[in-house]
């Protein structure tokens, strides 16, 4: 279901539907959902509880198929991953070592030989099983546990780590398998104020040095106004895109200088007036209905 | 438990002991039923001197392990497959939930009418027993797991055969263990129980055996041998889980 796109680093999403076999009735999640993103575009998607952005996200990454429409999606470099998810909450396997949670994704990536080596490298290279072997993909898991500062924790267990850590262990997975484009679903709702604000710099930092595609969800206008180039509004369920809100504040955005920016105010405000309503919306067909929201369903 | 009560965990045993010694010495008990522990604990010992106990022990001890093994492997292979697979588990759940409940002593006539009175209707009817309390608690393990876990190593490219060793199987290791744990204390009795029915050897024929014989302190040895095994068998199982599952401390 997933096209391969003809330029590098951009989604386009057209018409989008996925409609779930409810216990009742049919429940639509996602209505002819269209919108694109451009290479090294970072994007944020922000809607009410349940309105099927989690969804879109699991689409995105495969691991749902749509019920109508395409999304199309860079071409599979060799060594690299389509798509990287990161997930909310529960985010790594907790039988697995750090090291071992980062490597998860490169079992099945073969990596291209580096730059400038020597042409007998560069044929072992497009061997498979050279760079399937454990040492290459190590050295890139630590790479990538580098990138979140992790190294130190690599043969740590995730219990031993804080919520935190546990969720930079999976940025650096994302980052491991070098994905074409990074999704993110909330990544950060479970840290507390703090945590999630260094979190966001860290983030950033990446951003800036790898320029990676990424498409972040988040029910935070503040998360998204920090971060996103542009922010995608959500309407309420069945999901649709709202409205589209370019985010012209400079980089790099400092927590102080960002919230001291008057755009910011302006934004933030803008923002809230076209969420609120789809908000009051999802609020009154959850009376209505007297179901819980389903946004991971 | 905590520490400061550890002399009452000790001390209740020795307790108990001391009192059927001196109930049994001075004849409020009558020694021939109920033979004083000092007396059992000799015979114990002569017992091993002579190299009888630990044949029989050897016996039962092969046995029970053949067929833990025997029983266990499949019954994780088949519970995992339960768990991830809803049509595995509606073509085996009807029949597995009806042999479930019969004791297992109850199916070892007929064991022993296939397989014949030898060693492969006792590894067999071990292995039986076991199977099902593996079995269920592998499944219920795998369908207990965060659906996270699942989401996460498909997201990066597992499919069913990795989904099966990277998810299901260490996530489901601790009600695997809880399974295995169950299972040793059904395969002491039913091992027990066969010998006693039909067998030269191991530890539920020498009870038998000293029944008929009338040698009372020798049925104390064969209970006795069988409670230390028990235990044995829980401190190793305890010590495999520690093995088999470091991101637990």
């Amino acid at each position: 279901m997933i096209a391969v796109a003809p330029t590098v680093g951009q989604i386009d999403v057209r018409s989008l539907s996925k409609v779930y076999s409810g216990r009742r009735a049919p429940f639509l999640a996602l209505d002819a959902v269209s919108f694109s993103v451009r290479a090294g575009e970072f994007c944020a998607l922000i809607g009410p509880s349940g309105c099927g952005k989690t969804t879109l996200l699991h689409i995105l990454a495969g691991l749902i198929e749509p019920t109508a429409g395409t999304v199309a999606i860079p071409r599979r470099a060799p060594g690299r991953l389509l798509t990287a998810i990161i997930f909310q909450g529960v985010s790594t396997l907790p039988w697995m070592t750090v090291i071992q949670n980062v490597t998860l994704g490169l079992r099945h990536v073969v990596a291209p030989p580096p730059e400038g080596s020597d042409p007998a490298v560069r044929a072992k290279g497009s061997d498979p099983s050279f760079w399937a072997g454990g040492r290459a993909r190590r050295e890139r898991a630590m790479d990538a546990l580098g990138r979140v500062g992790l190294e130190a924790f690599a043969d740590a267990f995730p219990h031993q780590l804080s919520e935190g850590m546990r969720q930079r262990v999976s940025i650096a997975r994302a980052l491991a398998t070098d994905p074409d484009v990074l999704l993110m679903d909330e990544p950060f709702a479970n840290l507390d104020e703090q945590n999630r604000l260094l979190l966001q710099d860290e983030l950033l930092r990446i951003w800036q040095d790898t320029r990676k595609t990424v498409l972040f969800v988040t029910h935070s206008l503040d998360e998204a106004l920090r971060l996103a180039d542009r922010v995608l509004v959500m309407t309420a369920a069945p999901g649709r895109i709202k409205s589209e809100v370019d985010v012209p504040l400079r980089r790099p955005r400092e927590f102080t200088s960002v919230r001291q920016d008057p755009a910011y105010g302006a934004l933030s405000a803008r923002l809230w007036g076209d969420l609120r309503d789809e908000v009051m919306k999802a609020r009154q067909v959850d009376r209505d209905s007297g179901r819980r929201t389903q946004d991971d369903s | 438990m905590t520490r400061s009560y550890w002399w009452l965990a000790v001390g209740s045993p020795v307790a108990l002991l001391a009192v059927w010694e001196a109930l049994s010495r001075t004849g409020v008990l009558d020694p021939r039923f109920f033979p004083p522990p000092s007396v059992i604990l000799r015979l114990l010992v002569a017992m091993v001197d002579s190299g009888e106990l630990l044949f029989h022990i050897g016996v039962s001890v092969r046995r029970v392990l053949l067929g833990f093994v025997l029983g266990a492997v499949p019954a994780v292979i088949l519970g995992l497959s339960m768990g991830l697979a809803r049509p595995v588990r509606a073509l085996l759940m009807p029949v597995v939930s009806a042999i479930y409940p019969i004791p297992k002593i109850a199916i070892y006539p007929l064991v022993i009418f296939y397989l014949g009175i030898g060693e492969a209707s006792k590894v067999s009817i071990v292995a039986l027993s076991i199977f099902f309390l593996v079995l269920l608690n592998t499944m219920a393990g795998v369908l207990g797991l965060d659906r996270r876990y699942f989401q996460i190593a498909r997201a990066y490219g597992a499919g069913p055969r990795e989904l099966f060793t990277t998810v299901a199987l260490p996530g489901a290791m601790p009600a695997i263990f809880t399974g295995l744990k169950l299972g040793m204390g059904f395969a002491l009795i039913v091992i027990v129980g066969a010998e006693l029915l039909g067998s030269d050897a191991g530890i539920g024929f020498l009870i038998w055996r000293s029944y008929q014989i009338f040698a009372i302190d020798q049925m104390y040895v064969g209970l006795l041998v069988t409670a230390v095994l028990g235990w044995l068998a829980t401190i190793s199982l305890d010590g495999l889980e520690r093995v088999a599952m470091p991101w637990r401390s």
